[in-house]
């Protein structure tokens, strides 16, 4: 068994143990909170199949993550620890907003354009800690978690002053124009366009990643600094690219959501797919190509849990719960290293002893 | 303008002024400790929040201050270890095991509070205990200064005194040493025969211990009931003090006032006619500027060491 297939072998048991830790969880929290379990746990698992437009269901909550999953992807292995996501998803939709009520274009350019500002709006916010961190190495995880309640701040005040439908009593902005809306793909469900954008940036970040000389030196300044510096590379300048592009996607993520989902801004606070995009890219081992697969779980986790809330008396906090374990699990990199260590040890020495022994005695030499 | 200067310059204000600064003085202390013995402890604000709402159930079910007091301690000491365990011996990231904390909290607390109230806001309909205000004998005689200093809730006097305890911790005690030992440089301390990680257990079930007592603050003396997501930054702002104090229990005390000071002043401009958003804004912008000019500083005097 040569390492990578140890690594596959030990990845997959880790992945059994983390869902069978989850699946228990959820056991365990619904019989000990519930009069009638067995409904809550059959809408958690099987409510959200049991309709077309539940299926739906999963993909609209699916597509938001897929973005933010791809920000943090991208930031992490930049080596910086930047929660700017959160942000820069919230900003994506307030410029999107904006572009939708205050722009008069056509149909397919008016999203176009909306969708870019806000891409623009969320490449600008996360630009943000991470200029901060490279001048005066200021700790970009503070920064970007109190940044992200500034664009909180800041989106419910451009929505209340300057785009409010003055004759709702509850926030919300003024009607999108209806040529900036993207169109719903699948009729009898609301899966839209954005979904399409989502997985294009999926398989595009991919290959920048994985087939660029830019997607490689983020890579390797991730990875190892040092390295980065004595093979050249201007870690610096890689890094606050990469943070440009992050906030890029979580922008376009943000406006794609509001264009396609929405026909105002209704938020009161930040929706928190930033912080689930963690989940989500933690999943997916920080591989776009896996996000989708990722984000689909998670996204079938929130509506498993929105309608066990509506069909029965266990609250949708469950999934919170669920998502801050998982991601300690996932997060706890020595387990199973232990099994992985002794694994590659007898693969080592399984491989020593089928060596012929004049080939041992030349190596021992040095030769 | 003016019209600011005379509500700052107000007896109420510098009495809010410490109401608000208590919290965050609490957990940077907490903060001050993991940070000596070399742990960033990012899930401060969750164990707040665990805290602030267990402490609270805990006087509700035990009818009386001390269940809740204990309870609540209890809980962030659980919380503590639980990212102790993961970061310390599952090499967990700190950064994605606060990360974890914070939102396994949010959820948790929401879960729990309907599980006993049936509501997902606030706690109001139960009723629960809140640590008494306490009126310092001599001092609230004196004219301004009494009624600025005096009055205060229980718990912001014991943070004062924690100030104290913690510095005596850190600096005049053998676990001090030690906790400053294994920050400064594990792998020295561990030649030396410290245990490293059970030091680092240690620090942070005290850091966990303080970030309790800042989390009950808000829900058992701050505002009498829990709330959700009512820690609204606070574990952040904390970690901010603690680093713009350089872990040095007065300096950390300083910054706290400054972000403190940003906190109350958001208060009382809420009755002046900015919009309350600007407002809600400014602790988190004071936050972010705070820390910058701390790092310029920083920069700068590195630089001339340098030259």
């Amino acid at each position: 068994m040569n390492e990578k297939r140890i690594n596959l072998l030990v990845d997959l048991a880790r992945v059994g143990i983390i869902i069978s830790i989850t699946l228990a969880l959820v056991f365990l929290i619904v019989f000990l909170a519930s009069q009638e379990p067995f409904v809550a746990i059959y809408s958690f698992f099987i409510g959200p199949f049991t309709s077309i437009r539940r299926i739906g269901n999963i993909v609209e909550a699916g597509a938001p993550l897929m973005f933010t999953a791809l920000a943090v992807i991208i930031i992490f292995r930049s080596g910086l620890f930047s929660m700017i996501s959160e942000g820069a998803f919230f900003i994506g939709i307030t410029g999107a907003m904006i572009a939708a009520i205050a722009w008069r274009l056509p149909f397919p350019l008016h999203p176009f354009g909306a969708i870019l500002f806000g891409g623009f709006c969320g490449a600008v916010a996360a630009l943000i800690p991470a200029l901060l961190r490279m001048k005066w190495s200021v700790s970009e995880v503070v920064t970007s978690i109190m940044l992200n309640y500034v664009i909180q701040f800041l989106s419910i005040y451009l929505v209340n002053y300057h785009f409010r439908e003055i004759s709702s009593s509850s926030l919300a902005s003024l009607l999108l124009e209806p040529t900036a809306k993207l169109p719903v793909i699948f009729p009898g469900t609301r899966i839209h366009v954005g979904i399409l954008i989502a997985l294009a940036a999926c398989i595009v970040l991919y290959l920048f990643l994985y087939r660029t000389a830019l997607g490689y030196s983020i890579r390797v300044v991730g990875d190892n600094q040092t390295f980065a510096r004595y093979s050249g590379i201007n870690a610096a300048k890689t890094m606050l690219f990469a943070q440009i592009i992050a906030g890029f996607i979580a922008g376009i993520g943000g406006a794609s959501e509001l264009l396609g989902m929405y026909t105002r801004f209704k938020w009161t606070s930040s929706p928190g797919y930033g912080w689930t995009g963690i989940v989500v890219a933690l999943l997916a081992k920080r591989n776009p190509l896996l996000v989708p697969i990722a984000a689909l779980f998670i996204g079938y986790m929130n509506v498993g849990a929105d309608i066990m809330a509506r069909s029965s008396d266990v609250s949708r906090e469950v999934v919170d719960i669920i998502q801050g374990v998982m991601m300690l699990l996932i997060a706890a990199e020595a387990l199973l290293g232990g099994f992985r260590q002794r694994l590659i040890v007898s693969a080592a020495k399984l491989e020593d002893s089928l060596k012929s022994p004049e080939i041992k005695l030349k190596q021992e030499k040095g030769v | 303008m003016p019209a600011i200067f005379s509500y700052i310059f107000s007896v109420d204000f510098f009495f809010m002024w410490i109401r608000v600064a208590t919290p965050i003085i609490l957990v940077a202390l907490g903060a001050v400790v993991c940070e000596r013995s070399g742990v960033v402890n990012l899930g401060l604000e969750g164990t707040m929040l665990i805290a602030a709402l267990f402490g609270v159930l805990g006087s509700y079910f035990g009818k009386g201050l001390l269940p809740g007091f204990l309870l609540g301690i209890a809980s962030a000491l659980v919380v503590s270890l639980l990212f102790a365990f993961f970061h310390l011996v599952l090499k967990a990231n700190n950064v994605l095991c606060g990360t974890a904390i914070n939102t396994l909290a949010a959820g948790l607390t929401v879960f729990v509070l309907q599980m006993v109230t049936g509501e997902k806001g606030t706690s109001a309909s139960i009723k629960s205990y809140s640590y008494p205000e306490v009126n310092i004998p001599i001092l609230k005689d004196i004219p301004i200064l009494g009624e600025i200093l005096s009055g205060h809730n229980l718990l912001t006097y014991l943070a004062i005194v924690l100030l104290f305890v913690v510095m005596f911790l850190l600096f005049k005690t053998p676990l001090g040493l030690r906790i400053r030992a294994v920050g400064e440089n594990p792998h020295a301390a561990e030649s030396v025969g410290i245990p490293v990680v059970r030091i680092r257990f240690i620090a942070i079930s005290i850091c966990g211990a303080l970030a309790g007592l800042g989390g009950m603050y808000l829900s058992m003396a701050y505002l009498p009931i829990f709330a959700r997501d009512m820690t609204a930054g606070r574990g952040f702002i904390s970690l901010a003090a603690c680093a713009m104090g350089r872990a040095n229990p007065i300096g950390v005390f300083v910054s706290a006032l400054v972000f403190a000071f940003f906190d109350g002043l958001s208060n009382i401009l809420q009755v002046l006619r900015i919009p309350a958003e600007f407002v809600q804004m400014m602790p988190y912008a004071a936050t972010i500027l705070g820390l910058t000019i701390y790092s310029i500083h920083r920069a700068h005097s590195l630089q001339r060491k340098h030259s």
